[in-house]
C-alpha cells in the first residue's frame, strides 16, 4: 500500500495572536507557525499502517519556516519519503493549497492519501475533502481507526457523543484523520540530527494555483468578548460562589 | 440561481439534530434578507420528520437505499443533485462530522466559495460569513460575492428553538443517484457507557492541555471527589489517552449541562464550547488572560490551576 | 583416573554439583576410601545469561556497570532507595543478571544522577554515564514515559520545558524596578562585565520570578554590571542530556553559544547549578569555553561588598540544601554557605545529610518530569524526605540554590503537612529581603 501524507504548518495556539496593519491578517512577525496537530495525526496511523502491513509513506508539505526540519522529523519518525513543493507563490487558501497537493500526488500512484480532519485557520474549508474532490477519489473525514481490509480499508468515523460508524473505502481514496490510534510517537533529536545528516529531502517544483472563486478577507478582529467572565481574585471567592450555587 | 437558502438537514438513528434547526434559525434571517424561500435537503431519514420542518418552505427528501445511513459518497451524490435541483444562493451546513464530509467537497465541485468555521451570515450587501479562527481567538468575515455560496455553521452559535416550527411544507421526493460504491457503510456503534454518565452529573470539574500530563490528573480527581463530581476532559486528553472517552466533553464528545461546570486548563477552543455551553455555571480557570473560555464563562480565575485546585479541595474539605 | 562421577541431588540448589569420588582408594597405606578422597568439578559460576548486561555494557559510556561486585556501598547512599524506591546501582546490576531488560524497566528512569553512589563505589561504576547512554538508546527505540516525552517535546518546540512561547521569556522583568540589559536589544554592542543565564525556571515559573526578580535587585544594588541574552536564551539542555536526549542538548548547547559569541563579556554567572554543570563542563566540547560562575560564587568572592548592603536581619533557623549539580557534581559546598552566614540574624543549622553527604531532591537527571514514574515505585518523594529532614533539625527556613528545587520543596512542604512550619527561600530571596529592608 502507498500512502501519502498531506502536512500543513499552522500559527501556534501558544502565541499571542496579532492583527496586522491591515486588519486582515496576522501579523506576519508575531506568528510562530507549528505542524497542525491532526497532520501528526495522520502522520502517526500512516506509520501505524506501515508497520502493521508493510505499507511506504511519504510525507508532503509546501516549502516554508522549518519545514525542512518538519519533513526531516517525519523521515526520523519512519516515513520513507520527504517531498517538499517548491515554486508556490504565498499560500492564500486552503483551496490553493489543495489544487497544490493534488497536482503533486496525481502521478505519485498513491492509494491513501491521508491528512488531518481540520486545522484552526481553514477558513474556506478542509484541505482533505478538497484534494478528494479534485482528483474525484472517495473521501471520508473525522476517522479515527484505519485498517487494512481486502482491497481496501476499513474505517472508523466518529459522530458526537461518542457514536461511531464503521465503513469501508475503496483505494484509492481519501481520509480525513481525528486521531490516530495512539498518540503521535516522539523522534528524539539526535535521530532527526542524524536523519539530516544522511538524507536529502526530493523537491517538486509546482507552479501557483489557477484563478478561483473569490473570497476575500473582509476584517480580522479578536472575537468580542461581550460581558465576558467575572474575573475572580482568590480561592475564597471560588467557594463563595460554589456555596451560592449549593454544591457545597 | 435563484434566492432559496438550502439546508442540509442532519439527523442520526431516527431524529435531528439540534444543528438542523440551528441552521433552521440563521436560513429564516438569512432568507429574509434574500426574499427566497428556505428548502430543506432532507437526504434519508423518514417523511414524518418533515412534519418538524415547518420553517422550511420546501424539503427535497432524496431517498434510497444507499442514503438509509449517512455514507459521505451518495449523502455527496444525493446534495448534488438538489442543489441542481434547487440553485439556491446559500447553502448551509453544520459543522460537524457529517457536514464536513459534504461541505468542502460541494464547493470545489461547484466551483463556489466556501466558508467554514461560521458563527454569523449577513446577505444585507454580498454575502458575509463570520469564521472563528485559530481556536477562537479571531474572527475572520469573509465576503463570499453575490453567490452561490456554501457556509458551514459552528453548533451552537444559533438557538435551535428559533428554527423548531412544525408544519407541513411541501415535499417533493427524488431517488438518491447511482454511485460507485466506494464507500459502504458497515456499521453504527453505540457509544461505550463508562463508569460514569457525565451527562448526568450535576458538577463537573473538566480538564484541558492545562493539566500537563496524566499524572496531574489527581488534582482534578481529589477536587472532583470533594465535590461529588466527575473528572471530565476537553479531546486532546482522550487522543492522548489519559482520560477514557466516556469523559470527553466537546464537538465529538458529549454535550454536558451540569449546575457547575469547572474548567481547569481549558483554553476554550470552540469544538470544546460547543460540548459545555449551556452549563449553568461555568467557573474557569486558566493562567492566559486571553483564553476564550473566559468570554464564555460566568466566573473566572487567572491562577495556575494546581495551586487552585489544591487551595479549593483543602477549604471544601475543611466546610 | 578413571573418574565415576556420581551427580548428587543432596544439596538442596538448583545447580548440581558434580564431583569425583572413587570407592577404593589407599594412599601410602593410608584409606581415603569414599567420601575421603571426593574432588568437586570446578563449577561455572557465571550460569547467569548475560545478554541483558552485555547488551547495556555494549553502549559507549555504560562499560561500568559490568565491575560492579556486589558490594552494595551504594544502596544505603542512594536517595531514591531511601524513599523506598528498591533502587541503587547495585540491585539494578543485580536485576540485570537476573534478566531484567533495562530498556523497558521504570529502572532505567528512577536515578537522578545525584553521583552519591559514585561517590561511595570502590569499582566506579559511574551511573553518570551508565544512565545517559541507557537512556538515549531507549529514546531511540521509543521506549520513553510519556509525561518525560512531552516535556522533550516542549523543549524542543519552544526552548523551555514549560511549553511556554519563546517570546515571553523577559516576562519577568514587567514592572521591575530595575534596568536590564537584554543584550540582543542593545542598538550597538557594548561590553558587559556579566552575562546573566537566567535559566527556564526563573524565567517562566512563579517562584522562580521571584528569585529573579530578587537578583536583579541584589544586582543592581551592588552595582554589577549584568546583561541577559532575553527571547535568545534556550534551556540549558543539562538535564535533557542526562534523561535520554543527547540530540536535544547539542541543539540547544549549540544554539546559546551562538548566542554567547555575539556579545563581549567577562564572565558568565547563572542561576542554577544545571546550567553551571552544562556550560563549566559540557559546552566546551561543543566549542563553548567561558568564565562560568554560579551565583553564590559570585556574590561570595564579593562578600564584603555584600554584607555592605544587608541593612536588614534574617532571624530565623536556616538549613542549606546542598544542591547535588553544585556540590558533589562540581565540589561547591561553602560558596552559598558563606553567603548565608554573612546574613544577619541567621542562625545556621546543619542536616545530617549534607555536603558530600547531601541528599538529593529527585529534579535531576530528568527527575522534574518523571515523578508519576517515581511514584510507581517510590513510597515518598525524595523531597518530602528531605523536608522532613529539615523540620528535624529544627530548620525554620529551608535555603536553596537551585531553581528546581523551590518548587519541589513547597509542594513537599504542602504534602508533609509542614505547611506553616518551614518556608522555602532560594537564597537570593534571603539576600534581596534583607537589603530591602534599608
Amino acid at each position: 500500500m502507498k500512502i501519502a501524507v498531506l502536512l500543513k504548518r499552522v500559527p501556534d495556539l501558544v502565541e499571542d495572536l496579532v492583527v496586522d496593519a491591515s486588519g486582515k491578517a496576522l501579523d506576519a512577525d508575531e506568528v510562530k507557525l507549528t505542524l497542525n496537530e491532526f497532520d501528526d495525526h495522520a502522520l502517526e496511523e500512516a506509520l501505524l499502517l506501515k508497520e502493521s502491513v508493510g505499507a511506504s509513506v511519504a510525507a508532503i508539505a509546501l516549502e516554508g519556516e522549518d519545514v525542512d526540519k518538519m519533513l526531516f522529523t517525519a523521515l526520523a519518525k519512519g516515513a520513507d519519503q520527504a517531498i517538499k513543493v517548491t515554486g508556490v507563490a504565498p499560500v492564500e487558501r486552503n483551496l490553493q493549497l489543495a489544487r497544490v497537493f493534488a497536482k503533486v500526488v496525481e502521478e505519485g500512484g498513491y492509494d491513501l492519501l491521508l491528512t488531518g480532519v481540520q486545522a484552526t485557520d481553514d477558513r474556506d474549508g478542509q484541505v482533505g475533502a478538497m484534494v478528494a474532490a479534485l482528483l474525484e477519489r472517495p473521501f471520508v473525514s473525522v476517522v479515527t481507526s484505519v485498517l487494512p481490509e481486502g482491497e481496501g480499508v476499513k474505517i472508523l468515523k466518529e459522530y458526537a457523543g461518542g457514536v461511531m460508524a464503521e465503513f469501508e473505502v475503496s483505494l484509492p481514496s481519501v481520509l480525513g484523520i481525528q486521531a490516530a490510534r495512539q498518540a503521535p510517537r516522539y523522534a528524539p533529536v539526535s535521530k532527526v540530527r542524524q536523519v539530516q545528516q544522511d538524507s536529502t529531502l526530493e523537491t517538486v517544483d509546482c507552479g501557483a494555483a489557477e484563478g478561483m472563486p473569490g473570497m476575500s478577507v473582509v476584517v480580522m478582529t479578536p472575537p468580542e468578548r461581550g460581558e465576558g467572565a467575572q474575573m475572580l481574585d482568590s480561592v475564597e471567592e471560588v467557594i463563595e460562589v460554589l456555596a451560592s450555587k449549593g454544591v457545597i | 440561481m435563484t434566492q432559496d437558502i438550502l439546508v442540509v438537514a442532519e439527523h442520526l438513528k431516527g431524529s435531528f439534530e439540534d444543528t438542523t434547526f440551528e441552521l433552521l434559525a440563521v436560513a429564516r434571517k438569512v432568507a429574509a434578507q434574500t426574499g427566497g424561500r428556505i428548502v430543506v435537503a432532507l437526504i434519508g431519514g423518514e417523511p414524518s420528520m418533515c412534519s418538524e420542518l415547518g420553517a422550511a418552505g420546501k424539503v427535497v427528501n432524496v431517498t434510497g437505499e444507499a442514503v438509509v445511513n449517512f455514507n459521505p459518497e451518495s449523502h455527496g451524490a444525493a446534495l448534488d443533485a438538489v442543489f441542481e435541483a434547487v440553485k439556491p444562493r446559500m447553502t448551509m451546513v453544520g459543522y460537524t462530522s457529517m457536514g464536513m464530509d459534504l461541505a468542502s467537497t460541494l464547493a470545489v465541485k461547484k466551483e463556489i466559495p466556501h466558508a467554514a468555521f461560521c458563527v454569523e451570515v449577513d446577505v444585507s450587501g454580498t454575502i458575509n460569513a463570520v469564521s472563528q479562527l485559530y481556536g477562537g481567538k479571531m474572527n475572520v468575515t469573509s465576503d463570499l460575492g453575490e453567490g452561490p455560496c456554501i457556509v458551514s455553521m459552528l453548533p451552537g452559535t444559533a438557538s435551535p428553538d428559533d428554527g423548531r416550527v412544525s408544519g407541513n411544507p411541501p415535499v417533493e421526493q427524488i431517488e438518491v443517484p447511482e454511485t460507485d460504491g466506494k464507500v459502504r457503510f458497515s456499521r453504527l456503534i453505540e457509544a461505550e457507557s463508562g463508569d460514569v454518565d457525565i451527562t448526568a452529573k450535576e458538577v463537573l470539574v473538566a480538564v484541558g492541555r492545562g493539566i500537563g500530563g496524566k499524572d496531574d490528573i489527581e488534582v482534578a480527581e481529589e477536587l472532583a471527589e470533594a465535590l461529588d463530581a466527575a473528572v471530565a476532559g476537553s479531546r486532546p486528553l482522550i487522543d492522548a489517552g489519559w482520560l477514557p472517552k466516556s469523559r470527553q466533553v466537546g464537538k465529538s464528545g458529549l454535550k454536558v449541562a451540569p449546575k457547575v461546570y469547572i474548567a481547569l486548563g481549558i483554553s476554550g477552543a470552540p469544538e470544546h464550547l460547543e460540548g459545555m455551553k449551556s452549563s449553568g455555571t461555568i467557573i474557569a480557570i486558566n493562567t492566559d488572560k486571553n483564553a476564550p473560555i473566559f468570554a464564555v464563562a460566568h466566573y473566572g480565575l487567572n491562577e495556575d490551576l494546581f495551586d487552585v485546585c489544591e487551595e479549593l479541595t483543602e477549604a471544601i474539605n475543611e466546610r | 583416573m578413571n573418574p565415576e562421577y556420581r551427580v548428587t541431588a543432596s544439596r538442596p540448589r538448583e545447580k548440581r554439583q558434580a564431583y569425583v569420588e572413587k570407592e577404593d582408594v589407599v594412599i601410602e597405606g593410608i584409606d581415603i576410601s569414599g567420601t575421603w578422597n571426593r574432588m568437586y568439578e570446578p563449577r561455572e559460576i557465571f550460569d547467569y545469561d548475560t545478554t541483558q548486561m552485555d547488551r547495556l555494557t555494549a553502549l559507549e559510556g555504560a562499560e561500568s556497570m559490568g565491575w560492579c561486585y556486589q558490594c552494595a556501598q551504594c544502596v544505603p547512599a542512594c536517595p531514591v532507595d531511601n524513599a523506598g524506591g528498591d533502587y541503587g546501582p547495585r540491585k539494578v546490576f543485580r536485576r540485570l543478571q537476573l534478566g531484567m531488560d533495562l530498556f523497558d524497566h521504570s529502572d532505567l528512569w528512577l536515578c537522578t544522577t545525584c553521583m552519591n553512589c559514585l561517590r561511595v563505589c570502590p569499582k566506579e561504576v559511574d551511573m553518570i554515564k551508565i544512565m545517559p547512554a541507557a537512556r538515549a538508546a531507549a529514546v531511540l527505540d521509543g521506549k520513553v514515559p510519556g509525561e518525560l516525552q512531552e516535556m522533550f517535546q516542549k523543549v524542543a518546540e519552544y526552548g523551555n520545558p514549560m511549553g511556554e512561547s519563546a517570546r515571553k521569556r523577559v516576562r519577568w522583568t514587567k514592572g521591575l524596578d530595575v534596568d536590564i540589559r537584554i543584550l540582543p536589544k542593545e542598538k550597538e554592542a557594548s561590553p558587559v562585565e556579566v552575562l546573566w543565564f537566567v535559566g527556564d525556571f526563573y524565567a517562566y515559573h512563579q517562584r522562580g520570578i521571584d528569585a529573579a526578580q530578587a537578583m536583579a535587585r541584589v544586582f543592581s544594588r551592588l552595582g554589577v554590571d549584568f546583561g541577559i541574552l532575553g527571547v535568545d536564551e534556550r534551556c540549558d539542555g543539562d538535564s535533557q542530556r542526562l534523561a535520554g536526549e543527547p540530540g536535544l542538548f547539542e541543539e540547544l548547547a549549540q544554539h546559546n553559544i551562538e548566542q554567547f559569541a555575539k556579545y563581549d563579556f567577562q564572565k558568565i554567572v547563572v542561576s542554577g547549578p544545571h546550567a553551571y554543570n552544562a556550560i563549566k563542563n559540557e559546552y566546551p566540547a561543543l566549542g563553548g569555553t567561558y568564565d562560568v560562575e554560579h551565583y553564590t560564587q559570585f556574590l561570595a568572592a564579593r562578600l564584603d561588598e555584600v554584607t555592605a548592603k544587608l541593612k536588614g536581619t534574617f532571624e530565623k533557623k536556616v538549613t542549606f540544601h546542598d544542591p547535588c549539580y553544585l556540590g558533589r557534581h562540581n565540589g561547591e559546598y561553602e560558596a552559598p554557605r558563606q553567603v548565608l552566614a554573612a546574613v544577619p540574624g541567621v542562625e545556621m543549622i546543619e542536616m545530617y545529610r549534607c555536603r558530600q553527604q547531601g541528599y538529593c531532591c529527585g529534579g535531576g537527571g530528568g527527575g522534574m518530569w518523571l515523578d508519576g514514574t517515581a511514584a510507581d515505585r517510590q513510597v515518598e518523594r525524595l523531597s518530602e524526605n528531605r523536608v522532613k529532614e529539615a523540620v528535624e533539625v529544627g530548620a525554620e527556613v529551608l535555603a536553596v540554590c537551585c531553581p528546581y528545587e523551590v518548587s519541589r520543596f513547597e509542594d513537599a512542604v504542602k504534602s508533609t503537612n509542614n505547611e506553616g512550619r518551614l518556608e522555602v527561600l532560594d537564597i537570593i530571596e534571603i539576600l534581596d529581603q534583607c537589603m530591602e529592608s534599608a
